[in-house]
């Protein structure tokens, strides 16, 4: 088998949530994502970092369902 | 730079039960290897005190037998004696909970950033794992579903109730970090050899975070009744 070489990247350990009980990280992530696009813009990547970070923590059909939230206007976030 | 491997066996590794076994499986995390040395530890002052306890017991069994002995006090008081046995009772407990305290907080300190991340969703039933750390949108990349191969599918040598058509790889001697979460109902997704048993509750993200040591095989069954094909049979 050949050697491949990957470097592999995910989200960080984030001192806030040191606990067993992630649901409050992968929703912060989340929240912050929107919150930056909100603030900075779509275009600019400076945002992508929190969104690879919800993407890696959240399960898929979390973030399908509050994609549908937000555009229902019923997220219950505050974004 | 990691190098990935796996190993695909077609006998029943050593990382799964056997048949009337009585110790834990082997070791395949640093966790598990923690337990099992507490497990040890503590046997050994467990059969300290029983043999002690036995030991006395059966003489006072034996000796006050009301027909040979109808009378059964003796001794009243015994100052020295009593201090002793109120001292150094108190004493093995501490060298208990000495290394168990330090096993259970050494598990929850982070000491390093994982380098991948697994969701283990759990399913009634079977389970469903994600792989989303290289995802560029919200389409998951890397998603499949883990069923038990049942009994009139197996193939010779493969264990019973244990093996799944598709397996979570994961690599070795890497820090993972494993989202466990359930679609449903709760779950508890366990892994005997790698020291790892974790609820799945429902609108809940449990994370525990391993390091396999050595490639192999390693089997774990739901732990958490969920309904009827909980123990799929």
């Amino acid at each position: 088998m050949a050697e491949i070489e990957v470097e592999l990247k995910t989200a960080p350990a984030d001192f806030r949530f040191p606990t067993t009980n992630q649901t409050r990280h992968c929703f912060t992530r989340y929240v912050e994502f929107h919150k930056c696009l909100a603030a900075k813009g779509e275009e600019s990547g400076a945002c992508e970092k929190f969104a690879k970070y919800y993407r890696s923590l959240c399960p898929g059909d979390w973030v399908e369902r509050w994609n549908e939230q937000r555009e229902t206007g019923t997220f219950p976030g505050p974004l | 730079m990691i190098v990935l491997e796996w190993l695909f066996l077609t006998i029943a590794p050593c990382d799964a039960a056997e048949p009337w076994q009585l110790g834990s499986q082997d070791a395949a995390t640093p966790m598990m290897q923690g337990i099992t040395d507490l497990h040890h530890d503590i046997f050994f002052f467990l059969i300290l005190i029983l043999v002690f306890v036995s030991r006395i017991l059966v003489r006072a069994l034996w000796h006050f037998h009301y027909q040979k002995n109808p009378i059964p006090q003796r001794i009243v008081h015994g100052t020295t004696i009593e201090i002793l046995r109120t001292i150094f009772p108190s004493i093995i407990p501490m060298f208990i909970a000495i290394p168990s305290f330090a096993l259970l907080y050494s598990m929850d300190e982070v000491v390093v950033d994982p380098a991948i991340t697994i969701k283990a969703i759990g399913h009634q039933w079977y389970r469903t794992y994600e792989y989303s750390d290289y995802n560029s949108s919200d389409e998951q990349s890397l998603t499949f579903d883990s069923y038990t191969i049942p009994e009139d599918d197996l193939e010779f040598g493969q264990s019973r109730l244990l093996e799944v058509d598709n397996r979570v790889v994961v690599p070795a001697k890497t820090h993972l970090r494993i989202i466990v979460t359930p679609a449903d109902v709760p779950h508890s997704w366990a892994v005997p050899s790698s020291g790892v048993k974790c609820d799945a509750v429902p609108g809940r993200l449990n994370q525990i975070s391993i390091s396999v040591q050595r490639e192999g095989v390693y089997y774990g069954q739901c732990s958490e009744i969920c309904g009827t094909n909980h123990a799929f049979t």
